[in-house]
C-alpha cells in the first residue's frame, strides 16, 4: 500500500520487509524495520523502541534532592547530562539561584561531556560504519603514513609507527580468543575507503580509546570521583581552596593546572585527528548523501551552555536555541518548555494509554500507563514478533512533537539552527567544511551531516572548555570562591506544591526534565530524551519521526547486511537504556537480520 | 611480582534493575564491611561500558563483580580467572550503550596494558525485569561469599583487607542510592506501576 504522510514522505510497504533487531538479553531496546521495493531502496521505515523505562515509576514519592542520582542511571553514557538536567529542573522548581562559579564548572563538565562522547562515538561505534578494519591489515605503512602527514601536523604518523600498529592489530585479529570486531560487515561493498585510509582511522580508533581516559579527569576533579561524579542541586560539590591545603576534594591550583592541559590537549585532538579523518572519510563517501530526513525541514534545539548563571534564555546560551519548521531557515522560532501547547507527547502509536490518545500531554502532565497490544497486521506473536503492524501501537517510546511536528534534535539541529541565525561560531566552520569538500549547503541534510556536525561540535566545545576555563580563573582571582548556595537546601523552606523544567543539550540531542514537587517528593517526573524525539514513532495524522524518515529512500547493496541502515541510525548516537551488558560466555551476536 | 601497583574492586551493573545491580552492591559493601589498605582502589563502574577501560589499565590485580550469564541455576556464584573471562568487540550494535564488559577488557587488552591478574566474580541473576527493584534474595545472600572470594583472591595477591568490627557508612555509593534508602523509598505498585513489556516479562517467566 502507498500513501503520502503529511510530512512529506510517500511510504510503500508492498516490498519485501527487513528487520534488525539487536539481541540483547533484554530482547533489544531498538529494533528497524523496513520495506524495500525490487531495487532494495527503502520505501517504509519503522523504528520501535522495544523496552519500557519510565523514571517516574522509580522517582516517585522520592526526595528530589536525590533525582539526580537516579538519572545519572538511567544510562551509562549520558550520567552526567542527565544529572545536570536534574539538578536544573529542582533548582528551577525551588526557585534556587546558583553561584556564578558553580555554571562555570557546569559548563565545563558539560562541554567535557560533548567532546568525551562525541569522540567515543564517532571512532568507536560510527567510524566501523565507514572504516574496514578488516581491510586496513593489508594497507601500507608507508603510504599510510604519507595520507596522514598530507591531511595533519599531528605527531604520530610515521611508516614505523603505522607498521608497528598494523601488526598488533595482526597478531589481535589472529589470536582468535579475542577476535576483534567480531560482527562487522567487513568486505560490505558499500565500504569505500582505500586500506591507507583504512589503517590510519584505525590507528586513530586507538589513541583515541587511549586518549578518552584523559578527558573524564575532568569529572572527576569538579565531580569528586569518577565513574558517576557527584552533582549538587544549588550549585556544584566541590569547594574551591586555591591554597594547597585545603580540604579533601578541593579544587585547588594543582587540580586546575590539570584541567588546563587536558582542555589543550582536547583542543589539539579534535583539531589534529577527529576533523582531519572526519574530512578525509567524507571525501570518500561524497556520493553517499542519503539520511537526511527531517533534517532539511523540522529541526529542534534547548540551546545550552549558559554565559551567565541562572539564565536559561536563548541570549544567555552559547549552544543555539529555536526551532525550524519546513525548511525555511529565515524563520527560527522561539522555544519554551513550559508553554503547553508547544512541547507534547502523543501515544497513538505507543503502547501506552491516555483517555483521550487523540491529544498529545505537555510533560508536566504526562501520563506513563502501559498498553501493549498489537495491531491487527503483525505477523508472530505478542512475545516474538516477526513484523510489526505499524497502523497501530507498536512502540514503547512516545511521539513528542512541537507545536504538532515531528523534529529531528541533535549537533545537526544545533548547527542547523545556529547557521540559521547568522552565528559565525557555527556558520563559518561548516561553509569551510564545505568549502574544503566542495559540496553545497544542502549536502549538510544527510547521514553524513549529521556525523560532521558532530565532529565540528566536538571542536567548539573543547575551545569553549578553554574559554570558561579561563572565565573561572578569572573570578577565583577577583576573589569569589563560592560554590554553591545552600540557603533552599532543607525541605522546610520550600513551597508544598511547586513545578520545574531543567534542560540540557545532552551530546545526541535536546534533553528535559519536568518535575513537580508536592509536600517536598517527587509527585512527577517526566524525562523527554533526544532519543525520544528522533527515534519516536509516527503521530495520529501519520507523521514519521526522524529516524523512520532517515532511512527513507536510501538503497541497500545487500538487505541480509544492513550495513546502510546501521551507518544512519548510528549516526544520531542512539541512547537506550543500558540494563543489557549482563555477560554470557561465548559471543552472542548482538544483531539479528531477518528479510521477509 | 615487581612493585605493587594499585588494585582494583570494581562493581559493575545497572543497580535499577533488580539483580544486575549486584556488582554495585557489592562494592558498596565491601567499601562498608572492610578496611581496604591504601594500594586498594573500590569503584562503582555502573554501567559505564568503554569508559571503564582506563580503569583495567591503571589497576592491577582487578577484582570485578557482576550479574553474569553462564546458564547456572539463578543465585549460583560463579568465578573466573584472566583469560577465561570472555572477551570480544562485537560489531553490530545499534548503540554505544550495548557495549559490555567483555569489550572493556579487549578494549584494554588491544591497547597492550590490561590488567594481568583479573578475577570475575558473577552471579546467576533470579530477576532482571523489575525496573526500580532491588536484589532479590537468592542474590543478595551471595554477597558476603562474593566479597569473600575477592578478599581471599587479593590475599593471594598480598593484599590485606580487614573487616571492621561494625560496618560503616559506604564512601563507593551515591548517597541516595545506597541499598537501605534505595529500598526504603521505592514508590510501591500501586503508586507507580510496575508493568513493563509482555515480552520482557516473559522471557523472565522462561529462566
Amino acid at each position: 500500500m502507498s500513501m503520502q504522510t503529511p510530512n512529506g514522505f510517500n511510504l510503500d510497504d508492498s516490498g519485501r520487509r527487513v528487520v534488525v533487531d539487536p539481541i540483547t538479553r533484554i530482547e533489544g531496546h531498538l529494533r528497524i524495520e523496513v520495506n524495500v521495493d525490487d531495487d532494495n531502496v527503502i520505501r517504509n521505515a519503522v523504528s520501535t523502541g522495544t523496552m519500557w523505562r519510565g523514571l517516574e515509576v522509580i522517582l516517585k514519592g522520592r526526595d528530589p534532592r536525590d533525582a539526580w542520582a537516579f538519572t545519572q542511571r538511567i544510562c551509562g553514557v549520558c550520567t552526567g547530562t542527565h544529572a545536570l538536567t536534574s539538578v536544573r529542573a529542582v533548582e528551577d522548581a525551588l526557585n534556587i539561584q546558583i553561584p556564578e562559579n558553580a555554571n562555570t564548572i557546569r559548563n565545563i563538565m558539560q562541554l567535557a561531556l560533548q567532546v568525551h562522547d562525541h569522540l567515543v562515538h564517532f571512532y568507536h561505534l560510527h567510524a566501523l560504519d565507514w572504516v574496514d578494519v578488516v581491510s586496513a591489515l593489508s594497507a601500507d605503512p608507508k603510504a599510510t603514513s604519507e595520507l596522514a602527514q598530507s591531511i595533519s601536523p599531528w605527531a604520530k604518523s610515521s611508516p614505523g609507527y603505522y607498521r608497528d600498529l598494523q601488526t598488533r592489530l595482526k597478531k589481535f585479529v589472529e589470536s582468535g580468543q579475542l577476535g576483534l570486531f567480531r560482527n562487522g560487515y567487513w568486505g560490505h561493498p558499500a565500504y569505500k575507503l582505500p586500506a591507507e585510509a583504512n589503517l590510519m582511522a584505525t590507528a586513530h580508533y586507538l589513541e583515541a580509546l587511549d586518549f578518552q581516559k584523559e578527558i573524564k579527569k575532568i569529572h572527576t576533579v569538579f565531580g569528586g570521583k569518577n565513574p558517576h561524579p557527584n552533582w549538587l542541586v544549588g550549585g556544584v560539590p566541590c569547594p574551591i581552596n586555591v591554597s594547597d591545603t585545603g580540604a579533601v576534594g578541593a579544587i585547588n591550583i594543582e587540580r586546575l593546572a590539570l584541567v588546563k592541559q587536558i582542555i589543550d590537549q582536547s583542543i589539539l585532538f579534535a583539531e589534529q585527528v577527529y576533523l582531519p579523518d572526519l574530512v578525509a572519510i567524507a571525501s570518500f563517501y561524497k556520493d553517499w548523501t542519503y539520511g537526511g530526513g527531517l533534517s532539511s525541514t523540522n529541526v529542534l534545539s534547548y540551546g545550552d551552555i549558559p554565559e551567565h548563571a541562572n539564565d536559561y534564555s536563548a541570549s544567555n546560551l552559547l549552544l543555539p536555541r529555536g526551532a525550524i519548521i519546513g525548511g525555511n531557515l529565515n524563520e527560527v522560532h522561539e522555544v519554551d518548555q513550559r508553554d503547553a501547547e508547544e512541547i507534547q507527547e502523543f501515544v497513538a502509536h505507543s503502547w501506552y494509554r491516555y483517555d483521550d490518545e487523540s491529544v498529545g500531554l505537555h510533560p508536566w502532565d504526562g501520563v506513563t500507563e502501559p498498553n501493549y497490544e498489537l495491531g491487527p497486521n503483525h505477523k508472530g506473536t505478542k512475545t516474538h514478533i516477526e513484523a510489526l503492524d505499524e497502523s497501530a501501537k507498536y512502540s514503547w517510546i512516545k511521539s513528542p512533537r512541537w507545536r504538532g511536528h515531528a523534529m529531528e534534535v541533535g549537533p545537526l539541529s544545533r548547527y542547523i539552527i545556529g547557521y540559521a541565525q547568522g552565528n559565525p561560531e557555527f556558520k563559518e566552520p561548516v561553509d569551510k567544511l564545505l568549502t574544503d569538500l566542495n559540496l553545497p549547503v544542502t549536502a549538510l541534510f544527510s547521514t553524513l551531516g549529521r556525523t560532521a556536525a558532530r565532529g565540528l561540535e566536538c571542536v567548539w566545545a573543547a575551545h569553549k572548555m578553554s574559554y570558561f576555563y579561563d572565565k573561572l580563573i578569572a573570578n577565583i582571582r577577583a576573589g569569589d570562591l563560592a560554590t554553591a548556595n545552600t540557603e533552599r537546601w532543607d525541605p522546610s523552606s520550600w513551597p508544598t506544591d511547586v513545578k520545574g523544567v531543567g534542560f540540557t543539550e545532552a551530546p545526541r540531542g535536546a534533553l528535559g526534565h519536568w518535575v513537580h514537587i508536592k509536600d517536598t517528593k517527587i509527585e512527577n517526573y517526566q524525562c523527554v530524551v533526544p532519543t525520544t524525539w528522533n527515534a519516536g514513532p509516527r503521530d495520529l495524522e501519520g507523521n514519521i519521526g526522524a529516524y523512520e524518515a532517515s532511512l527513507m529512500d536510501t538503497p541497500m547493496a545487500d538487505p541480509e547486511q544492513p550495513l546502510e541502515i546501521l551507518r544512519t541510525i548510528h549516526s544520531f548516537d542512539p541512547c537506550l537504556a543500558c540494563s543489557t551488558h549482563v555477560m554470557s560466555p561465548d559471543g552472542e551476536e548482538v544483531a539479528d537480520v531477518s528479510v521477509r | 611480582m615487581s612493585a605493587p601497583t594499585q588494585a582494583l574492586a570494581l562493581g559493575v551493573g545497572n543497580l535499577l534493575w533488580a539483580d544486575e545491580g549486584f556488582g554495585v552492591r557489592c562494592v558498596e559493601a565491601l567499601a562498608a564491611e572492610y578496611e581496604a589498605p591504601e594500594n586498594l582502589t573500590i569503584a562503582d563502574g555502573g554501567t559505564q561500558g568503554l569508559y571503564l577501560v582506563d580503569l583495567l589499565r591503571e589497576h592491577d590485580p582487578v577484582v570485578i563483580f557482576d550479574a553474569v550469564d553462564f546458564g547456572d541455576a539463578p543465585g549460583t556464584l560463579r568465578v573466573v580467572e584472566n583469560d577465561d573471562i570472555p572477551a570480544f568487540v562485537a560489531g553490530k550494535k545499534m548503540s554505544l550503550h550495548q557495549a559490555g564488559l567483555q569489550d572493556v577488557i579487549a578494549c584494554a587488552k588491544l591497547l597492550g596494558d590490561c590488567a594481568q591478574n583479573m578475577l570475575l566474580v558473577g552471579v546467576q541473576p533470579v530477576e532482571l525485569e523489575d525496573y526500580g527493584g532491588s536484589l532479590r534474595p537468592a542474590v543478595r545472600d551471595r554477597i558476603p561469599d562474593a566479597l569473600a572470594v575477592a578478599v581471599e583472591y587479593f590475599e593471594s595477591q598480598g593484599l590485606m583487607l580487614r573487616k571492621r568490627s561494625t560496618p560503616v557508612a559506604s564512601s563507593v555509593i551515591t548517597p541516595g542510592l545506597d541499598l537501605e534508602r534505595y529500598e526504603a523509598h521505592r514508590p510501591d505498585a500501586q503508586q507507580a506501576c510496575r508493568i513493563g513489556d509482555a515480552r520482557v516479562l516473559n522471557r523472565t517467566a522462561r529462566t
